[in-house]
This record gives C-alpha cells, structure tokens and sequence, in this order.
C-alpha cells in the first residue's frame, strides 16, 4: 500500500492509530485520581509529543542514515519559529503560509550551513555545526535584535502585537494562529464517566502533518538515494570509488532533515505564537540527539519513540516535587522516607536537566542501538526461551517480534 | 596607538583562557584521538573549585559582641570566621583574602583526580568506538557536571573576589612612555595573563625537556608505533589527561575575579575553544595558544564601540566567522599538519 | 596508443624521488602487471590514476581523455574501477545491496535525488545485480549483512562490484596481499575465470611473482620509481636486470 512493503504499510497503520487515538491512550487514569499527574492526554504536552517527533525523525534523516553527527539542529528549529512568527506578524493568523515559511527559511539557511559544514566529516563536522549553531544563537538572542534592525526581538522572544501589520487578515477570524478560522487552542472535552479526553484543533493538525512526514521518511529509507546515504555511513571511500558522489548526498540529506527541523520550529510557533533565542541553545541540539539515539538512530519508528519518551519524562519529572516524593514514600519509616527523599531530590524537579544527562551516558555505553534494539533484544531473549521449551503447549505460538525498524 | 595597545590588553585575559583550554583539548585529541566535549566543564569545575575553598575558608560562627548594639538596641551578632579565630585575624583574613590564588593548591589535585578517573573510568572504554559515540558522551558528562555544579551552588554567578593587593588597576602607559591616564588595566588581568603564560611554558617545557613528554610527543606523531616499541603508552596517555584536565581547572580557577563562575561557564567557553582548536590547527599545540591569544585580541577589537556601531553585535560573532573563512581558505588551520582536517 | 596513457610523471614527497618519469602504456584487452619490490612506488602511481594524488610532471592520459585533477567518483565513472589491497565494501549493508549501488551509479552517474522511488521497483537494475551475483557464486548469499562474509567472499562481492559497471580498466591493488596460498590461488582462478568470460582490461599492482606470472600478459617491472624494463612474462622472467633488480633478492 501506498507504495510500501507489507511489515512498512502495518507499522504506519499502528502509528496512524497512536496518533488518532492518542487522547484516548495518553489519560488511561480518572481525572480526578492520584494517578492523573502520569496523564499526558492534554493538547501542549501531545502536541509537544508529535512536533518533536518530526524534529527527531528529520534529525535521524541525517544522523541515522548518513552518521554525520551535527550538534546545531536546533537553529533550523529556532529558524522555523521565527519565519512562522514573522508571518503571522506581517500577513495572516493562518498557519498555512506559516509552516510554509517556516520549512522555505529553515531549508535555504540549512543550504548555507550544510554548504561549508559538510566540507569536513566526523568530528569536525560536529564542531562545525555546533558553531555554527551557536553563532545563530547569538545573532538571534543579540545581533539580530538592535534599534536598527529588530529581527528576532532579542530576550523577550519574538511575539505578534496588536499594531503589527497583519495585511492579509480577515475580519472575523480568530486573533490567534488559525487554520482557515478553526483556532489552534480550540479543544472539545469529551468526559466519560470518570475520565475525561481532550481534543485539540492543534495536536490534530500536527498529527496529520507528522504522519504525513513519517510517510515520507519511510519512503525515503527504502528509496535508491536512502540506499545511498547508508552506504555513506557504511564505506564513504568505497562510494566515491564506485562513481558516486558523495556529497550532494550527504547535502540533500542535511537539507531535509533541517527542513524537517524547521517544520517542527513552525508548528511550535502555530501553537503558540512566540519564538524565542533559548530554542535555538545547545542544549536543544543536544536534545534532538539524545531523543534519536535513545529511540534507536537509523530506525524508522525509534526516533519518534526517543521524542516521546523525553517529553514525558521531562513533564512528569518537572512536576514531581517535595511534597510529591514525601507522599510515595509516606508508607516507609520516617528516617527512610527523609534518605528517599533526599536521595531522589537531585533528580526530579528542576533536576531534570540531571536526569537527562545520565540517561544520555547510559544510553550511549549500555544501549547504543537504543530502545528499538533493546526492544529486540528481549524479544530475542523472550524467543530463545520459548524455544527452548518447545512442543509442550500446541496453542502456543509465540508471535514473531514485531520487526518496526530494519 | 595607546587605544590599540588598550584593546590588544584586553583580549589578553580571554586569550589567555581560550588558549589554556585549547591546549588541554589538543593533548587530549593529540595523544588519545578523542574530542572531548567534557572539557569546558573541566574548566568550570577549576572556577568553583575556587569558590569552593573560598566558602570552606569563611565558615563562620556567631557570635555576640555585647559592647555593640545593632540599629534596633539589640545586642549585635558577630560572624567570625573559623580560621580566624584559630589563626587570628590577622593571618585568618590573609587565608580568605587570598583563597583564589591558594585554590591552585586544592585544584591540581582535585583535577587530576578528575582526569584520571574520567579517562580510566569512561574515555578508555570508548577508543574503539565510533568518533559519533565518544562525542556523545563526554557530551552527556558535560551536562550531568554542570548540573551537579549546579544543584549545589545554584543557578547565580558566585562573586570570588581576587586578594585586594591586587585589586584595582595600574596605568602601564606611564610605564612604556605614554602620557598619564591612557592604558589603565586591572591588575588581575595582568596577573591571569602571566599566570597563563606560566603554565603554557610549563607543559610546553614539560614536553620539550622530558623523556616522559618525548613519548607523549612522539605517540602523538604516531601512536602504533610507540606502542610496538613497548612502552607502556597507555598510561602516559592517562597521566597526559590529568595533566590537560589540570590546565582546563587552574584556568579556571584563576579566571574567577575576571567573571564571577556560573554553572555553564564551562560550554560557553569550550564551543569557541573548538573554534580556536580548529582555527589554529587541529593536533597542533602551538596552534592552540597562537590562535587562542589571536581570536582573543581579535574579538577586544571587535568589542570596541567603532565596531559595534559600524556592525552591532560583531563582537558576538567574529570568531565564528574568522572560523569559517580560515575553514574554507585553509582546512588544516593555522598551524596544522598537512592532511589533518583536509578530508 | 594504448587505453591507458602515463607519460613523464613525476613525483616528490619533499626529498624523496617517488616516481622518476614514469612512462606506460596500457593495452586494451591486456592484462598487465606492474611490479616491483616494496617501495618501487606502484602504490603511489596506482593514486595517481585513480586521483588520490596528482603527479609533480607528466600526463596520464585514459581512453584519450586526461585523469588528472578529477576527483575519484569522476575518474570511475570514465570507466575505471579499482579492487583495494583489503576489499573495500559496504560492510552495514546487504550483498544485494552492495551490488545495487555500482548499477544505479552507472546508470543514473554521480548523484540523482531518488528520494521517493523504491530500490525494489528498478527491474532491470535488480536483474543486472542478481546476474552478476550467479556469475560470481554468491547469490544464496544476497540478504546477508557484507560485514558478516568470509575473507575471500569479500573479496569476491568486491571484484562483482566492479565488474557489474563493466568497467574499461579494472586496476587491482595487490589483490592477494596478506592471503594464505589458498586463497592467493583462488584468487587467481577468479581473476582467471573473469578475464575468460569478459573482454577487460586490467591493470595489476602486485610484488607475488606467482600471481604476476599465472595472469600477466604484459608486465612493467618498476624500481626506485623508474621503470626497468616492460615485456612478457616470458621474457621478463629471464631478464637479466630484472633479476639483479627484483628477482635476485625476492626468492
């Protein structure tokens, strides 16, 4: 279907039913019990869930496919926002010529970086990028932000004023980012019994738009050029010594994965209509990275996984205080509750960025492939077993482990 | 000509950092071929540890001194310092006006025992991984340093004041023959600079005059070979990554009176420390210095108000460029060896 | 006027003469053999003609058109193809795949932005690779990962690479080097086996006397960067400066 192989066409089918289903998935505990602060079925945090899944899958367009590991993904991202924002300042509350905007710009400075980066390869490359990432940094957050010349708006972040132009807007319209007049924020609870489901106009529009972009990266890993960039990882040498070319390769492929970012960038603004320098750090680049390499880079579905996995740690961790870790430790003798709590500190709250940085070693020493490969793993594990110990049960017949990536 | 004497002064002290953690990157990618993205946090952890022996050293207890009342009638509570209350004040208050100099003490240890522990616990497990591996974890190293430099001093920069004998500033024009008031500079600078100056001499003696640094020189030129020759290579290389782990901390220890230390001091510097590493030449240790003290005047140039009027915010930007163009004109850098980043 | 012209080259790495005008010629449809013991420079003349390295001086000239200055990709699409010392493949990817590359490279040239078509889909292409894997006695092994294979499978999956562009000049760097005796022969009945069944030419960098004289039809015997003398085997073999160059301390 769709131009894709049997084992491709069912792992789109389940991630189409995730996405559509997912304010359905992500709120599996009432409201009103102890367990909705593990819910994530509200419209910013799903929508987060899905724009950083197209940030992850466009970064492992490049890194998974090709090994160059740039560290400036974030300023294609940052890039994104502010072009989305600029449209909606001088034209339309429209998302449409946003993202639009947001995946041109984003894709015609990622020409200009990838240009002079790729120039170099492995570590170098990484350098380069991570320069260049921070140069755009302080462009947005100082150069770009005087008297003369306010492009980005500097620290206050870049946002749309009651006295911007705003040329194409149409009266009656939403004074909001919207698409043809449905508002972005507008939400539809749907409460049953206990429990109770958001949908958003927003997380529906990203969703759509990240699986149409997922589509297209699974086209792309099975096309001629994915072929290509794989084997640019694999033997560069060789391929040049087979009559390719590699670097329009290598060029094309950091294109699209800093059109993907910027996409991402663009829809960020969609939902909310600011953009600011901070997007644009290092520490955001390095997100993307660790968002690909926990799910499992040069995996079709890992970095969509990694992408999830962070954003909902990072929400559920950020929230955990004190007070939180008293109350699950209450059933423990008062000492032991105090060292529990003393012990967990560090990492939850705004210790967060802690947590996150270990996890980035330990994926990168124990788990290198990421989850996608410990996932097989088990699964291999799990099969070894079961074969082990054959012929006992005719009912059982261990399905075979759902290979989603190659 | 005094004003550019001025700015060439200026870019001393920042020079003076960018080169120390220049050299540091370059032995480390020198002699064990890993870039280490855990090095500006190297530098940091120097800062606090700093602030650190400065904290220690003003430990205080309360007392009451009942001769004095404070503004509400009430008897006045004192702090005094432990050290000096065992030393006396006199020699005590010596003990914390000069902790940033006496944190060098505590900071030679403490950051070799940073490096060897890094390198024999974390990086040696790494050589035959994937460049993209040994990047991402001294990458996940430095976040989880910081934040721990941060969970237990905060997010605010911490004030370490330099010993007052050298505070303020000294007119060094008088002393080259211009006229009276024309190139005032801080003493500290002054100070951070020879500082500086003293250890790159040292490692570069070190390595010059040392049977131990002929190895490590000649394991940099080619490393298999030292191997075969049956020494033990490996362990030199540890000891090469205290020392480089050293130089990171005793720049930043120093550098604490210049810029009150906060928990991401270390990345900043360490992005355009890359950038100095690559501009003068990767591998090449007199690159490293040349370029650090290059791009440091370079960007006092650019700091100066003619150039941030004629191009605002240059200042932020002009080592990034002079980066690129010296990558598009001249690939292995400054003073790099032929080959070397010409891939 | 041969397939392969060098005339005059030339070259220095600061004092030391690598090559010293170095003239050759190439017949289409010859194999031929260029030896030399370690350090006659046949390495660095094997980088000259594939554009790793450019000559000081001197001209090579491929098929009328000049080599020099071109970047290896544009050098292998004129049509030479080049075997490594250690096989060079595509060690993450699969056989098949590895076969796959050199068809679309000879087929759509240098790049192509194929990002949405399906390798599957190019019939002709798939054909083209899984005639060649038949050829070569490896297609049972088209899914396996290349990384996986043996030494010597490697080394053939390198040779079907090469041969699938249907190359005008094959060059081998030192094919055998490093091989146990039965792989050095197996290696010969391949190299023997393809010049059988195919019109090629290939050019061979070798210093083993035993492949050189089972394959060659023409051999240049370098020394210190110069060539000694070119001939056939047979008369190479008692060539009396050849044996007081080469021969006299090799065996």
């Amino acid at each position: 279907m769709l131009g894709l192989n049997r084992k491709d066409t069912t792992l789109l089918i389940v991630v189409f039913l995730l996405t559509m289903l997912a304010p359905f998935l992500l709120n599996p505990f009432p409201a009103d019990s102890a367990m909705a602060q593990f819910n994530a079925g509200y419209p910013d945090l799903m929508q987060r869930f899905v724009i950083f899944g197209i940030f992850a899958v466009g970064f492992n367009i490049l890194f998974g496919l090709t090994g160059y590991l740039s560290f400036g993904h974030a300023a294609f991202l940052g890039v994104g926002s502010y072009a989305a924002v600029w449209m909606f300042k001088l034209f339309t509350f429209n998302v449409v010529p946003a993202i639009a905007a947001a995946v041109v710009v984003a894709g015609l400075f990622s020409v200009l970086i990838g240009y002079v980066s790729l120039r170099r390869s492995g570590i170098y490359f990484s350098i380069l990028t991570l320069a260049f990432a921070q140069m755009s940094f302080a462009l947005a957050y100082s150069v770009l932000s005087n008297p003369k010349f306010n492009l980005t708006n500097g620290e206050t972040g870049l946002q749309v004023y009651a006295d911007d132009p705003q040329i194409f807007a149409v009266a009656g319209s939403p004074n909001l980012p919207h698409l043809f007049g449905l508002s972005m924020r507008s939400t539809y609870t749907m409460d049953v019994g206990a429990w109770s489901f958001d949908f958003n106009a927003g997380y529906y529009l990203c969703a759509v738009i990240m699986l149409v972009v997922f589509y297209l990266s699974v086209r792309l890993f099975r096309s001629p050029f994915g072929m290509m960039l794989r084997a640019i990882k694999s033997n560069q040498q060789r391929l040049n010594y087979t009559g390719l070319n590699s670097r329009p390769y290598t060029l094309a492929a950091f294109v699209i994965s800093g059109m993907y970012a910027g996409l991402a960038g663009g829809l960020l603004a969609a939902m909310d209509p600011l953009a600011g320098a901070e997007r644009m750090q290092w520490t955001a680049s390095g997100e993307v990275v660790l968002m690909t390499i926990l799910g499992g880079a040069g995996t079709l579905i890992g970095p969509v996984l990694g992408a999830g996995f962070i954003k909902y740690f990072e929400n559920i961790f950020s929230k955990i205080n004190d007070n939180v870790l008293h109350s699950w430790f209450a059933f423990l003798p008062d000492g032991m509750e105090d060292f529990m709590v003393t012990i967990i500190h560090p990492f939850v709250g705004k210790g967060w960025h802690l947590t996150l940085g270990l996890l980035f070693m330990l994926v990168v020493i124990f788990l290198p492939g990421g989850l996608v490969e410990g996932g097989q793993r088990i699964a291999r594990l799990f099969k070894r077993n079961t074969t082990q110990t054959p012929g006992n049960d005719p009912e059982h017949h261990p399905k075979p482990s759902p290979h989603v990536a190659e | 000509m005094d004003s550019f004497l001025l700015q060439i002064l200026n870019g001393l002290d920042k020079g003076s950092a960018y080169a120390l953690i220049a050299l540091g990157l370059t032995l480390i990618f020198g002699t064990l071929g890993v870039v280490n993205f855990a090095h500006g946090a190297l530098f940091m952890i120097g800062a606090f540890c700093a602030v650190t022996l400065n904290k220690l050293l003003t430990l205080s207890f309360e007392t009451v001194d009942e001769t004095k009342t404070d503004f509400l009638g009430n008897p006045l509570k004192v702090e005094t310092p432990y050290v000096e209350a065992w030393f006396g004040p006199e020699f005590g208050g010596a003990l914390i006006d000069w902790s940033v100099p006496l944190a060098i003490l505590l900071a030679i240890p403490v950051m070799v025992g940073i490096g060897f522990v890094m390198e024999r616990g974390l990086i040696k497990h790494f050589y035959k991984r994937p460049h993209a591996d040994q990047i991402l974890v001294t990458f996940g190293l430095a976040i989880v340093l910081q934040e721990i430099i941060k969970y237990y001093f905060g997010a605010n920069p911490i004030q370490t004041p330099e010993p007052s004998a050298l505070r303020g500033s000294i007119d060094i024009g008088t002393m080259i023959g211009f006229e009276a008031n024309r190139i005032i500079y801080p003493i500290w600078r002054l100070v951070y600079f020879f500082f500086a100056m003293v250890i790159i001499a040292g490692v570069f003696g070190f390595l010059q005059f040392t049977t131990f640094g002929m190895v490590v020189r000649a394991g940099m030129a080619d490393r298999e070979t030292v191997g075969l020759l049956g020494i033990n290579i490996d362990r030199r290389f540890t000891i090469m990554f205290g020392i480089a782990a050293a130089v990171a901390g005793l720049a930043g220890v120093m550098y604490g009176p210049l810029n009150p230390p906060n928990y991401h001091m270390g990345m900043d510097f360490l992005v355009l420390s890359f950038v100095v590493v690559v501009v003068g030449g990767m591998g090449s240790l007199p690159g490293a210095v040349l370029a650090g003290f290059m791009l440091g005047i370079l960007e006092s140039f650019a700091s100066t108000t003619w150039a941030t009027t004629t191009i605002p915010g240059i200042n932020q930007i002009i080592i990034y460029l002079v980066a690129i163009i010296v990558l598009l004109t001249r690939p292995r850098g400054l003073m790099g060896r032929k080959g070397v980043m010409e891939e | 006027m041969g397939i392969l012209e060098v005339k005059n080259v030339n070259k220095r790495f600061g004092g030391l003469q690598a090559l010293g005008n170095v003239n050759l010629s190439v017949q289409e449809n010859t194999v031929h053999a260029i030896i030399g013991p370690n350090g006659a420079g046949k390495s660095t003349l094997l980088n000259c003609l594939v554009g790793k390295l450019i000559p000081d001086t001197g001209s090579v000239m491929f098929d009328g058109q000049s080599v020099l200055g071109r970047k290896p990709h544009e050098i292998n699409q004129m049509g030479i193809s080049r075997v490594f010392q250690t096989p060079e493949i595509f060690g993450d990817l699969t056989v098949m795949e590895n076969v796959l590359i050199p068809c679309f490279a000879r087929r759509d040239g240098a790049f192509r932005m194929h990002a949405f078509e399906s390798v599957q889909h190019e019939k002709s292409l798939n054909e083209q690779a899984e005639e060649i894997l038949v050829d070569m006695n490896m297609i049972e092994k088209r899914d396996m990962h290349a990384a996986s294979l043996s030494r010597g499978d490697k080394r053939r999956l390198e040779m079907a690479m090469c041969l699938v562009q249907q190359p005008r000049l094959l060059l081998l760097d030192e094919p055998t080097a490093g091989m146990a005796r039965a792989d050095t022969n197996n290696t010969i009945e391949l190299l023997k086996e393809i010049k059988e069944k195919r019109d090629i030419t290939m050019a061979i960098i070798e210093h083993d006397m035993h492949v050189v004289f089972s394959l060659a039809e023409r051999i240049t015997v370098l020394a210190q960067g110069t060539p000694l003398v070119e001939d056939t085997p047979e008369n190479i073999k008692g060539h009396p400066k050849v044996q007081e160059a080469y021969l006299g301390q090799a065996h």
